[in-house]
């Protein structure tokens, strides 16, 4: 084996929350390593156009991903099913190489509600325990709203995000969501435009009675210098966002945010084709002596650290927690142990919207978060759950982020799968149709976790994750209410046809249609260590010098997208790091 | 369902008068050379010799892409489109070999099919195993190779596979149906660098600007009819 020369940090991952960690502990003077398993790239020459308008390479092979031949997971329905591979992409896909998926991300930028920090207390406290079915665990994230307030802002800042604020200070502002908790500052960079669709769907909202607002986004409306003094462009709404990178140095990725600042500093470098395959502990297993990884060669490396951030996307952190044997294993019949615990996920439903000829709606113009519009009055609990029956909600957008053909050609219900119809379908819809989308939540449960596949083994011979994962019936109550309320406005906004696709009760979670990628939980934070992995700094309880950053933390999932929560506790994180564990290295709260 | 043998159509004669044009015409200046392998046997597509499918393989995938997306007057058929060309290109690629998927075993084909794919074959393996046994299959029940049967037929044919309910050893039908689809939508609409979607014949037909990428100016109006055509990364325009 070899031994690399030690460093003060080692970050495992160099994506979204490895760049965060990178910047924010250089800053603090400390000497940091980054470890990347895949390769450098950068906007030019990796992203640049024409190349990244190839739907075939990107939005459909899925060039930018991880390649799932080496590494994947397994997946059964339930505890007594036998797992097997995810072999294909389908419900999720996982970021590769140096920007991990803030590369081919949407940038739908979003904060938490309040409430959704604290969402054990708060249902408890509103509806009374018994609301919860009995297998349902939701916790609370032990930090609050406002504790994180500054911590969401930066990274708004850092992203260049364009949004309508709807709650400054406590006074609601006329455009922007009222729903959400009160900001400190407007958004850096005001709303992209509407596109059409979107814009369609808001007068039909508006029109019900409902608060339509821009939806936040880290696709920048104008030319911008955040933080750190990097600059982002405007936008032009390729329709090649979400799975593709950005030619425009446009959307917020840690290429066009963060890294022309870190990789310059002294005190800071990245290894590639470094796959990190343990965090080392001494013998007392309290704590990390650095990791092990494998590099470009194949050999096995040691690189010795004092503190070790693990930062490699919900999934991968999960997995190398009980690689590493750091915590115990979450026990689904006992209930006890942390690591794998919560695993949830979001449910989503769509309804297309078919106008006839005279209706220009050009799909193809569109951003993966810039120009759709959004109502939240069903999210979290900004409604009365009480005669509804379930727990959580999600936001209702209308619009689209593109109109790829060979994945987003949406068809009237009842068109045939192929043959002369549904070519005479596809030439009078495309350019005619848009859509409503639900975005849910999904709460955590007993029997829903991650832990280690007894058959499986990625290409270096370690055990895949498995995922023990369905639906329950809160869920499928929750998205059917919203979906509901989502027809409501798709029907008002006057169009030839709609057609619906809602997951039904009694149908399985179905590995073959893309979701989201916002899997949540395995290591979550909260109060104490019974519970939780984490500590609210996200510092794991059982190893004071290792912090587990990412929706790995989520106790249970949010209606929004994560990444808005996921920047914002990583930079609380690294502040606690900097200003408390530098002065007094242990643990930041006692358990 | 009839044996009639099959009558040439109006349709007949228009794809086999599309697929006649010379490569060079279709692609405009950037002239391909000739393609070494055998020549394409039965219908069209003289101008594309398959390197991975071979002759009885090339006669299916024709035929049954045609009837996935045939010829009519809204736009180019699959075979006008190239998509058997996209195909055999791809088997080629890492697509076809697998290089996408995690093709470790053990495999257990009878998992539900909410849990994906689980064939141990890559793609360019299933086409081969398939399309013998379709191929097969046609014969004991018609006394001809799939590409021979009428439209009727072969749509019959098609129309059971997507439901899985011809059954055929180791070879789920269903399941190879919707590669098949899946492929052909993918070489009909792809970027024409690619070999499918020839002359973006399939972008022209429903108004997708295809790799032009740029909307900067049409955010302002929204609502207003989009009035220019594709353009492709290699930079053919319409
Ligand atoms: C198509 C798509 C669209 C999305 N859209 C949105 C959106 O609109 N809004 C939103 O909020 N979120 C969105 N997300 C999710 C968002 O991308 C993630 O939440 C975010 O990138 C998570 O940051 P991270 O640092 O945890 O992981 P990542 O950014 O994925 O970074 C993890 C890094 O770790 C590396 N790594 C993994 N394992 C190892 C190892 N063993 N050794 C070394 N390195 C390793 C990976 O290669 C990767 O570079 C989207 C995701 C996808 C895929
Ligand atoms: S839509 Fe905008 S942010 Fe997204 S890739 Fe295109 S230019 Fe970049």
């Amino acid at each position: 084996m070899i031994r690399m020369k030690p460093v003060d940090v080692v970050i495992v991952g160099f994506g979204w929350t490895g760049a965060i960690m990178g910047a924010e502990l250089t800053e603090a003077g400390l000497n940091v390593l980054a470890l990347e398993r895949g390769n450098y790239r950068d906007t030019s020459p990796d992203f640049i156009y024409p190349r990244n308008a190839d739907e075939l390479a990107f939005g459909i092979r899925g060039d930018l991903f991880q390649p799932l031949a080496r590494e994947t997971i397994t997946v059964r329905h339930g505890l007594n099913d036998t797992a097997v591979p995810y072999r294909q992409y389908g419900s999720f896909l996982f970021g590769n190489n140096v920007g991990g998926a803030g590369v081919h991300w949407n940038g739908q930028h979003y904060r938490p509600s309040p409430e959704d920090l604290e969402l054990e207390s708060h249902i408890a406290q509103r509806y009374g325990r018994k609301f919860m079915p009995e297998d349902m665990q939701i916790q609370d994230y032990g930090v609050t709203y406002d504790e994180l307030e500054p911590f969401l802002e930066h990274f708004e800042y850092v992203c260049g995000t364009s949004g309508k604020a709807g709650n400054l200070n406590g006074s609601l502002q006329e455009g922007g969501n009222p729903f959400e908790g009160p900001r400190k500052r407007e958004y850096p960079n005001p709303p992209v435009r509407s596109n059409y669709g979107a814009g369609l769907f808001a007068d039909a909202a508006r029109a019900l009675g409902y608060k339509p607002f821009p939806q936040p986004s880290a696709n920048a409306s104008q030319v911008y210098t955040n933080p750190y003094g990097v600059r982002l462009g405007p936008c032009n709404l390729c329709g090649y966002c979400e799975r593709f990178s950005c030619y425009m140095y446009s959307k917020a990725s840690p290429q066009t945010t963060i890294l022309p600042v870190l990789l310059r500093r002294p005190n800071f470098s990245l290894r590639t084709q470094s796959h990190v395959t343990r965090v080392n502990l001494d013998s007392t297993r309290k704590r990390a002596t650095g990791v092990t990884y494998i590099d470009a060669q194949g050999q096995e490396v040691e690189q010795p650290a004092d503190l070790v951030i693990v930062a490699a996307f919900q999934m991968h952190n999960v997995r190398l927690m009980l690689l590493s044997g750091i915590g115990a294993p979450y026990d689904p019949v006992t209930g006890k142990g942390v690591i794998g615990k919560n695993y949830a996920y979001q449910m989503m439903s769509s309804i297309s919207v078919f106008y006839d000829r005279d209706v220009a709606i050009n799909p193809f113009i569109g951003a993966g978060s810039g120009g759709n519009v959004i109502i939240d009055e069903f999210n979290s609990d900004h409604f009365d759950h009480g005669p509804h029956g379930f727990v959580g909600g999600g936001y209702i957008l209308g619009g689209q982020t593109g109109g790829r053909p060979i994945q987003q050609l949406l068809l009237p219900p009842g068109t045939p799968a192929w043959g002369e119809k549904w070519k005479r379908a596809a030439k009078e819809s495309y350019l005619h149709t848009t859509g409503v989308q639900t975005h849910g939540s999904v709460m955590a449960y007993r029997d829903r976790y991650l832990d280690l596949d007894p058959t499986y083994k990625d290409a270096f011979g370690l055990p895949l994750l498995r995922m023990t994962f369905d639906w329950h019936d809160n869920e499928y109550k929750m998205t059917k209410f919203l979906t509901d309320r989502a027809q409501e406005i798709a029907n008002q906004m006057k169009p030839r046809q709609t057609s619906a696709t809602v997951r039904q009760p009694g149908s399985h979670y179905d590995v073959r249609q893309y979701q989201t990628t916002h899997t949540t939980g395995g290591v979550i934070q909260g109060a104490s260590p019974e519970t939780s992995a984490l500590n609210r700094y996200q510092q794991s309880w059982d190893v004071p010098n290792v912090f587990v950053t990412g929706a790995s933390a989520f106790p249970q999932n949010i209606g929004y997208n994560p990444t808005g929560l996921i920047g914002g506790l990583t930079y609380w994180s690294a502040k606690a790091i900097r200003e408390t564990y530098l002065k007094h290295p242990g643990p930041l709260v006692q358990a | 369902m009839s044996n009639k043998p099959r009558s040439p159509s109006r349709r007949d004669f228009l794809r086999q008068s599309m697929v006649a044009v010379p490569a060079v015409t279709l692609l405009g200046s950037s002239a391909l050379a000739p393609e070494p392998g055998h020549a394409a046997p039965g219908t069209g597509a003289k101008t594309y010799a398959p390197r991975y499918f071979n002759a009885a393989e090339w006669d299916f995938l024709q035929a049954a892409v045609d009837r996935l997306i045939p010829p009519s007057e809204d736009g180019p058929s699959a075979v006008e489109a190239g998509v058997p060309e996209f195909i055999d290109r791809q088997m080629d690629a890492a697509y076809g070999h697998g290089g996408y998927w995690y093709m470790q075993g053990p495999f257990v084909p009878e998992s539900p099919a909410t849990l994906g794919y689980q064939l141990r074959y890559t793609p360019r393996e299933f086409y081969r195993k398939a399309i013998a046994a379709i191929d097969d299959w046609c014969r004991r029940q018609h006394g001809k190779s799939f590409s021979a049967l009428t439209h009727e037929q072969q749509d019959d044919i098609l129309g059971q596979m997507e439901k899985g309910q011809i059954k055929l050893e180791d070879v789920p039908t269903d399941t190879f149906f919707s590669q098949l689809i899946t492929n052909t939508k993918e070489g009909y609409f792809s970027d024409p660098m690619y070999g499918g979607n020839k002359q973006m014949g399939a972008w022209k037909m429903i108004g997708f600007p295809g790799a032009r990428a740029d909307f900067a100016d049409w955010i302002e109006q929204p609502g207003k009819a989009y009035p220019f055509g594709p353009v492709s990364i290699e930079g053919e325009q319409s």
